[in-house]
């Protein structure tokens, strides 16, 4: 009897992500139906066609686009794929816009365990039903190992404008109220204190949290008197308060005593030597509010959980135009200026 | 919602800051200048804006003791040459990456393909050397005498476990030689010394009452709070008013006058005094610590022989001038023009300590 | 320089030869060398710099510098609501 020789078959069931994932073949295909379309799905995707056809409703339509990288892409209280949806709804969503449909663009790193990739997309998955928006077009790339750290995500989003408002940085006028929707820092110090080298244990979560509903519920609480808004991520509030008061040409201050900042991210950022208002966060909002409605809107706020601890932090002033001053706990007064840089741990 | 951090807190406590700020206004009859020597106080009386609640009697100066700040440019451009070299895992406290060298820094280097990691402590530092076998990790070892005992533990652990891939490039400095230059020099304005309340913690005060006896002023070990501070503060002042240049304690519960002799011990046995360049002062013979011939084989600089690298600063910076208490921060002609934090000339610009860093951030603009 | 940060001892290691501990800093945990503080007791407070535990906090010495401070204020002519003082030249 004669054995007739057998031609290896390529290995079809990979446990990382391989250069073949990205090459439109056999291996791509896997790994659409494997990973992405079972969490994915909807009447979009399925067709799998190169573009999704939108019907939007009439009016004015807002359209933004962000990247996300971050290290690790898992951290306490998210990962990457939920930063990636939450953030760009909250950029749709603080211009005034309802959030309704997204792409996603993947760049992914050979060797990516495909566990967890589908941990992040699953993750978007869920995050989009929550912000009640959908993912409707997408596309794969896989580098090579070292050309880009894990995975990165990009995500554009496209949402409808309210009509009545009118939100603008420029907006901004002297006795407008400053409202922060809660704690600042959580998540910066979240991927800070869980990268390794830093001697943390710590189990500070991320923010990380989709704003559109509570945003939508303040603008039908008071559609003519929030004058803008912004959600501060990287830069954290002392970069969205720059801004803020830069672009309408308007003084800020506020104060020291109100800055709320939850326990465990103060400790870390008391031992980093890190001033919290310089850090990010990824579920807040800052708005700015005529002052007879400020009280409404954080009554509004606060019934939402990302709100609850919202407050008021400050208020726009007529002096020194451009800046952002700190009344301190003692009375005095300091500059809130515009970080430099990434923030760094120190010693000193 | 904020529940206070102990030992933290309750010396933040406005109320005592005001009583301590009445006080000092009472029992100063003439003007003092002060100077604190750390920049981590420098740092916090400009965050907390309490050189604009002093009485007009008191006028605070800054000292130089930011090791950002001190580390001299020669062993930046040491760092720098370190970092880029492919067998290198180069590892620093996060303070050192944006310090300028001559044409670049830290964050230059990484961005060339320098693999440069921040730790927070010098075992991490050791960890990463453990983890990288194939690899050679240097690390940054600068400081005063409060972070000798941390970067001497990392040395004499890594002789103790024999890890050879393992070096620093040390730029230890300590206090009191530099606290003489400033009092021996011609211009010196400072009457008073809050000394450092953590460098106190290692070394003890003892070491002050020598110099407090031979330039007779008061020198008063002082914690970083605000009502630590304050409480420091008036202490000197109630000393120099009453003529005695004594050395005291207001930092008791961290400061003792003997120190921490544990700590002592481990630097004397990894580090020996030696001379030291401060970057914008020069050299100050004996102000600083290398390590001891038993220990030579752990030093970057020969192990990599970059001890050839020499450098210059610029001759815009005054931030010697400035480090001495000589002149504030926005007396400098390049202070918010040609140098800012985003283009520091020199280092007092770059650290967050730094004195012209801080007067930028907190300052220039209101005043 | 030195930016040192107290912190509670919740347990105590012991890694490559190394007495170490995990401290609490309000709620963040981190990492710090115990070596030079060996009569550190659980619960108890320490100074932490780069890593390293460098003093245990002097309960006795931390209350009775509030105390005394205390004192200060009970003496003197002060009163608790007024405004802080703010300076004039802003």
């Amino acid at each position: 009897m004669t054995i007739a020789p057998l031609c290896p078959l390529p290995i079809m069931q990979h446990e990382t992500v391989q250069m073949a994932h990205g090459a439109g073949g056999q291996l791509s295909q896997s790994l659409m139906q494997r990973v992405f379309m079972p969490h994915l799905h909807n009447n979009f995707l399925d067709l799998l066609d190169d573009q999704a056809k939108l019907d939007l409703p009439p009016g004015r339509t807002a359209f933004t686009t962000d990247t996300y990288v971050v290290s690790p892409v898992i951290f306490p209280g998210g990962n990457i794929g939920e930063l990636a949806v939450n953030g760009t709804v909250n950029d749709l969503a603080v211009g005034g816009a309802r959030p309704l449909y997204l792409s996603a663009g993947f760049v992914l790193e050979e060797g990516l365990p495909l566990v967890e990739l589908e941990t992040i997309v699953k993750s978007m998955a869920e995050a989009a039903r929550r912000a009640g928006v959908m993912i409707v077009t997408g596309d794969t790339k896989v580098v090579g190992k070292g050309q880009c750290d894990r995975i990165f995500i990009n995500t554009s989003g496209i949402g409808c404008l309210r009509d009545g408002v009118s939100l603008s940085c420029r907006n901004l006028k002297p006795g407008d109220a400053i409202i922060l929707s809660g704690t600042v820092g959580d998540h910066g110090m979240a991927i800070m204190t869980s990268r390794e080298g830093l001697s943390f244990q710590s189990q500070i979560t991320s923010d990380c949290a989709a704003l559109n509903s509570m945003i939508g519920a303040i603008l039908d609480e008071a559609p003519l008197d929030i004058h803008a808004m912004r959600d501060p991520t990287r830069g954290g509030v002392a970069a969205t308060l720059n801004e803020l008061a830069q672009s309408s040409s308007v003084g800020i201050e506020i104060h020291e005593t109100t800055i709320p900042v939850k326990p465990d991210v103060r400790g870390a950022c008391e031992l980093l030597g890190i001033d919290p208002l310089h850090v990010a966060n990824e579920g807040k909002v800052v708005i700015v509010v005529a002052p007879e409605k400020a009280g409404q809107v954080l009554d509004v706020l606060r019934s939402f959980d990302p709100g609850r601890d919202a407050v008021i932090i400050g208020s726009v002033v007529d002096d020194h135009p451009g800046m952002v001053v700190m009344r301190t706990l003692y009375g005095s007064r300091r500059i809130i200026d515009l970080p430099v840089g990434e923030q760094l741990p120190r010693i000193c | 919602m904020p529940t206070p951090m102990k030992y933290i807190d309750e010396f933040r406590d406005p109320q005592l800051a005001r009583k301590l700020l009445e006080e000092i206004g009472r029992k100063a009859t003439r003007h003092w200048t002060i100077m604190e020597i750390c920049g981590g106080q420098t740092h916090s009386i400009i965050r907390n804006g309490i050189d604009q609640l002093l009485p007009d009697t008191i006028t605070l100066v800054h000292g130089p003791g930011c090791p950002v700040c001190v580390t001299p440019l020669e062993s930046l451009e040491r760092a720098l040459a370190l970092a880029g070299r492919k067998e290198v895992i180069f590892t620093s406290f996060g303070d050192m990456l944006r310090v300028p060298g001559n044409a670049r820094d830290l964050f230059m280097v990484r961005s060339a393909g320098g693999d440069v990691r921040i730790v927070f402590s010098p075992l991490d530092a050791l960890q990463i050397a453990r983890d990288n076998p194939a690899k050679e990790v240097v690390f940054f070892a600068v400081g005063f005498e409060t972070t000798a005992p941390a970067n001497a533990m990392a040395v004499y652990q890594a002789a103790r476990e024999g890890i050879e891939n393992f070096s620093v490039l040390v730029s230890q400095v300590m206090v009191p030689p530099a606290m003489r230059v400033i009092l021996s020099s011609p211009g010196n304005m400072v009457q008073g010394f809050l000394a450092a309340g953590h460098v106190c913690a290692v070394m003890g005060y003892a070491e002050y009452e020598p110099v407090a006896l031979e330039f007779g002023v008061p020198i008063v070990a002082t914690g970083f709070e605000p009502v630590d501070l304050l409480a420091g503060i008036l202490k000197t002042v109630e000393l120099l008013e009453e003529g005695k240049a004594d050395v005291a304690n207001c930092y008791g519960r961290v400061v003792s006058r003997e120190g921490n002799l544990f700590a002592q011990e481990i630097i004397k046995t990894v580090f020996e005094v030696t001379d030291r360049q401060w970057r914008g002062i020069g050299l100050i013979p004996r102000s600083g610590l290398g390590l001891r011939k038993e220990f030579a084989r752990f030093d970057a600089e020969t192990k990599f022989h970059v001890t050839n690298i020499i450098a210059e600063e610029s001759p815009l910076c005054m931030s010697g001038t400035v480090l001495q208490g000589l002149m504030k921060p926005d007396g400098c002609p390049a202070f918010a023009k040609e140098c800012t934090p985003q283009h520091p000339l020199g280092a007092t610009m770059v650290s967050s300590e730094g004195a012209c860093a801080a007067y930028y951030k907190y300052h220039h603009h209101i005043s | 320089m030195c930016l040192a940060i107290p912190g509670r001892l919740l347990e105590r290691t012991v890694e490559n030869g190394l007495n170490m501990g995990t401290i609490d800093v309000n709620g963040s945990k981190t990492r710090a060398c115990l070596e030079y503080v060996p009569d550190i007791k659980i619960g108890q407070y320490t100074i932490v710099h780069a890593g390293f535990a460098l003093k245990i906090i002097d309960e006795e010495e931390a209350a009775e510098s509030l105390k005394l401070w205390q004192e200060l204020i009970e003496s003197g002519a002060f009163d608790a609501d007024e405004e802080l003082p703010s300076p004039e030249s802003l």
